[in-house]
């Protein structure tokens, strides 16, 4: 599907949906509260099948967090971006895992990097970080390494 | 001509002469000792710088070349490196069965040699049941495995333990059946009569079917026995790291390694007795020319050359195949050789009852 | 400390395989809960190689950057870099002289076949058999010398610059890599022979960790362990970058979903690499190595995601620009990383021989899932 089509599609199915202008790909950007049920719709409905997450992160705006996905088919080989913005000071968005089940290891890194709290996630521990890590969440754009290589 | 049957009587002879019959004895038996010890000592070297050089041949690498001429003196260097080593003990360990199973194997592997006929008439003792002492000894080396691992008080030495408990129990079924189809026809379980039997021929030529098939079987089972890859899954390092032996240091650790080695010694050294007919020289029916000609060749060559054709087949299967999985293993021994070599037996026993064998 | 699942059940034995163990070819740690010899369940605990590259490179200019990913996904660190390159012409616009496109792609498939080379002898090496790994070595030597004599590197090459690649060929280097596909073709034989036929090999791999090409989209496989499922996913081929679309190659398919199929998924594509740099080793077009671009880079404003084929799978480079010389934000979204978590589905129920054998054709590189 072009990314005209694509665009038809989408508005279609989440009217309230803020279609972004730029970059290569479809960049649509959504509530909190409603992407669960969008992220549902995107990987069902026969038509758009976006069955691959091939990408999961977050942005630190300061002012606030923005969760990205990264969306393909592998079916219609199209590709999509969905944007929801979170608060910086309480992040929570619900849990895509039991839609694409990568989404399970992605978040957990998000988690720990941004402290992202995923809900209904199925297994949110630290990964990478040493168990009983306290403090700031380290790609969080206001976490100073005491220890910092580059700018020693 | 010089041979190791003349030393042996000149030495008992002198003995005899000089000392009353008792203390000539004694000194023999210290003599043996120390000759099994400094044996022991020099499979070992021998045969792990032999490892090393026939995997580096097989790797298109050169292998150790720098210690001594041609690397010769590269695993003396090694073992003076483990015996300066700490043997550590873990802390949670059984201290007493982790010290001990080292020695337990060392000691197996010692026994093992008393009935191996190394040349013509050079035996330490030939007693009437020399492969059913050599089949119920080497049973105890897994004792010494089942203790290392239970003793270290350690994950992957336990699974090691009970892995190689399985295999070697299991294996040691179709190494005897095949050991038993040789013996069928020889009728004696003495060594010295085995290798008698063989002077018009070996068993290998003489058997023909039955003892082809027993000696496939003898050497897959016996590589099983003693742990050797394809069948190294008491160490597989890729999965256990060391198996039983990963908490074993310095000197401990080397007389597992030793015993390992000592003991692919001995079970190439039985299939050579029973299969390739041990001392004696390679001898074809009614060529009476050719065959005084092999005469001449020395015994104790003809024992080591056949031992070490066989040693270097097991270290062949070693450098060129995969690890097979636990429940692989078991299947290929209860449910392929198990059935096979009993089936093999009966046929021996029919061509010896028939007398269809040369 | 560790609480792994399933592990409350009587009778199981929960064992650490890593961070320090020759299965893991690095530092992963992997809880194993184990019923006997039975795998109950798998969890991978991250972190011990973790340098937070994304954060290092956020105070990195777009010269600097590339050179730290390098360190990310070694056995394909040049392909790491010309994921990023890609990232910053295409935010630049900036046109990549041909004969630049033409020996990124070489070395791209250079490396590719030397990352392969390893893959194979250490997956040999976690069945049990050492001997492949030397054979694997003597073809992988030689194209490290190739990439030393031009890059000046064996293994972290830093070969490609925004615009181009550092500096020219060496003079040698079409001859050096006309010798070693010779030399490459006449041993690839010892391969088969040594693995690919062995009756043990065999029995150890078919059947053995399955995964279906569901899972395998669900759980955002890529490269060769997707392609071991039967699904497409070859960046090369689906969304072309440089001059892969005007070259002959195939892609890679098995659909058995086991392990034996992953291992045949990456020997075959061994000679399609094999096969692209007989295409283009003739004819490195004549001309400029590398565009002219200005001394300090400047990203507009946006977004912009490249992805690339990588020996492991699909990498994507995600940045985040606010118009600066250094990178507001940057992804890397590494093929090892979603790989792993596989491991756990497709281990499940089996043996602990297997799990090693099944890590060995998801081929994880340790510091590319953690980065």
């Amino acid at each position: 599907m072009l990314n005209e089509e694509l665009k038809a599609a989408i508005a279609d199915l989440l009217p309230e949906a803020v279609l972004i202008d730029g970059g290569e790909w479809v960049n649509v950007k959504v509530d909190a509260s409603e992407w669960l049920a969008f992220a549902k719709q995107l990987r069902l409905e026969p038509a758009l099948n976006f069955n691959f997450l091939f990408c999961l992160t977050c942005i630190d705006w300061k002012t606030h967090l923005t969760m990205v996905y990264h969306l393909s088919s592998t079916q219609y080989r199209h590709n999509m971006v969905v944007k929801v913005d979170l608060d910086a000071n309480k992040p929570e968005v619900e849990s895509v895992s039991s839609i694409w089940r990568t989404a399970e290891f992605h978040e957990r890194e998000v988690y720990e990097l941004f402290g992202v709290n995923f809900l209904n996630h199925p297994d949110l521990r630290l990964l990478i970080l040493p168990d009983g890590w306290e403090g700031k969440n380290p790609l969080r754009k206001d976490f100073e390494d005491p220890i910092n290589m580059i700018k020693l | 001509m010089w041979s190791l049957q003349k030393i042996a009587n000149t030495i008992h002879e002198w003995l005899n002469t000089t000392f009353n019959s008792t203390i000539a004895t004694t000194i023999e038996m210290v003599i043996a000792g120390v000759a099994v010890i400094t044996l022991f000592a020099l499979l070992g070297l021998v045969l792990v710088l032999m490892e090393r050089r026939v995997a580096a041949w097989m790797q298109i690498r050169l292998g150790p070349n720098r210690v001594g001429p041609q690397g010769l003196l590269q695993s003396m260097a090694d073992t003076i490196k483990l015996l300066v080593k700490e043997g550590l003990t873990p802390n949670g360990a059984d201290k007493f069965l982790f010290n001990l199973a080292p020695f337990i194997a060392m000691i197996v592997a010692m026994l093992l040699m008393a009935p191996i006929a190394f040349a013509k008439d050079f035996q330490l003792w030939d007693l009437n049941i020399g492969v059913l002492y050599i089949s119920s000894v080497s049973s105890i080396m897994v004792i010494s495995i089942l203790m290392a691992g239970w003793s270290s008080n350690n994950k992957y030495s336990l699974m090691g333990a009970m892995r190689s408990g399985a295999q070697i129990v299991s294996y040691e079924l179709s190494a005897g059946l095949a050991i038993l189809t040789i013996i069928v026809p020889i009728g004696s379980l003495q060594f010295s009569e085995i290798v008698q039997s063989q002077v018009n021929g070996w068993w290998i030529f003489k058997g023909h079917i039955p003892a082809i098939i027993a000696f496939v079987i003898f050497m897959i089972a016996v590589t099983a026995e003693t742990n050797r890859a394809p069948f190294d899954l008491a160490e597989a390092e890729s999965e256990l790291t060391a198996g039983f032996h990963t908490e074993y240091s310095g000197m401990k650790f080397a007389l597992f390694f030793l015993s390992e080695y000592v003991n692919v010694f001995i079970v190439c050294a039985v299939g050579a007795t029973l299969f390739l007919g041990g001392w004696m020289p390679f001898h074809i029916g009614h060529w009476e020319s050719f065959n005084h000609m092999m005469d001449y060749i020395p015994s104790s060559v003809w024992f080591f050359g056949k031992t070490f054709a066989l040693i270097f087949l097991i270290m062949w299967f070693r450098w060129t195949f995969p690890r097979l999985r636990i429940d692989q293993l078991l299947n290929l021994e209860w449910k392929y050789l198990l059935p096979i070599s009993m089936f093999n037996l009966l046929l021996m026993t029919a061509l010896a009852i028939l007398g269809w064998y040369f | 400390m560790v609480e792994a699942l399933g592990s409350t059940q009587e009778g199981n034995l929960i064992i650490n395989v890593g961070p320090q163990h020759p299965a893991t070819h690095g530092v992963l740690h992997l809880v194993i809960t184990l019923n006997g010899e039975t795998i109950v369940h798998v969890e991978p605990h991250l972190g011990y190689i973790h340098r937070s590259i994304e954060k290092m490179c956020e105070s990195l200019t777009y010269r600097q950057f590339i050179y730290v990913t390098s360190r990310m996904d070694y056995l394909s660190s040049h392909i790491n870099n010309h994921a990023c390159a890609l990232t910053v012409e295409k935010g630049m616009q900036i046109e990549v002289p041909a004969r630049a496109q033409v020996i990124r792609i070489l070395m791209d498939e250079l490396t590719r076949i030397a990352s392969h080379e390893l893959w194979w002898g250490a997956m040999a090496m976690d069945l049990g058999a050492f001997t492949p790994f030397f054979h694997a070595f003597r073809e992988r030597e030689s194209i490290n010398d190739i990439m030393e004599e031009t890059c000046g590197a064996r293994l972290t090459m830093n070969y490609i610059v925004p615009g181009g690649v550092m500096q020219d060929i060496h003079p040698n280097f079409q001859n050096r890599v006309k010798a070693f596909l010779k030399m490459y073709k006449s041993k690839i034989h010892e391969y088969d022979e040594m693995v690919t036929g062995n009756i043990i090999f065999q029995n150890r791999m078919k059947n053995i960790g399955v995964l279906s090409a569901e899972d395998a989209i669900s759980y955002g496989c890529t490269g060769p362990t997707a392609r071991g499922s039967g699904v497409s996913s070859d960046i090369r081929k689906i969304y072309p970058y440089e001059i892969y679309n005007q070259l002959d190659f195939d892609e890679v398919l098995e659909h058995g979903g086991d392990s034996f199929s992953r291992y045949m998924v990456r020997i075959r594509e061994m000679q399609e690499s094999i096969k692209i740099i007989e295409q283009l080793i003739d004819h490195i077009p004549e001309g400029d190595f590398q565009a002219k671009t200005k001394a300090v880079l400047k990203l507009p404003k946006g977004e912009f995601y490249t992805r690339v084929e990588t020996a492991r799978g699909e990498l994507g480079v995600y940045i985040v620009s606010e118009g600066g010389t250094t990178p507001y934000r940057i992804k890397f979204r590494s093929p090892g990383f979603s790989n792993l978590s596989v491991l756990n589905h497709i281990a499940r129920g089996s043996k602990l021989g297997d799990l090693v054998a099944m890590m060995g054709t998801l081929d994880l590189v340790i510091p590319d899932i953690d980065r």
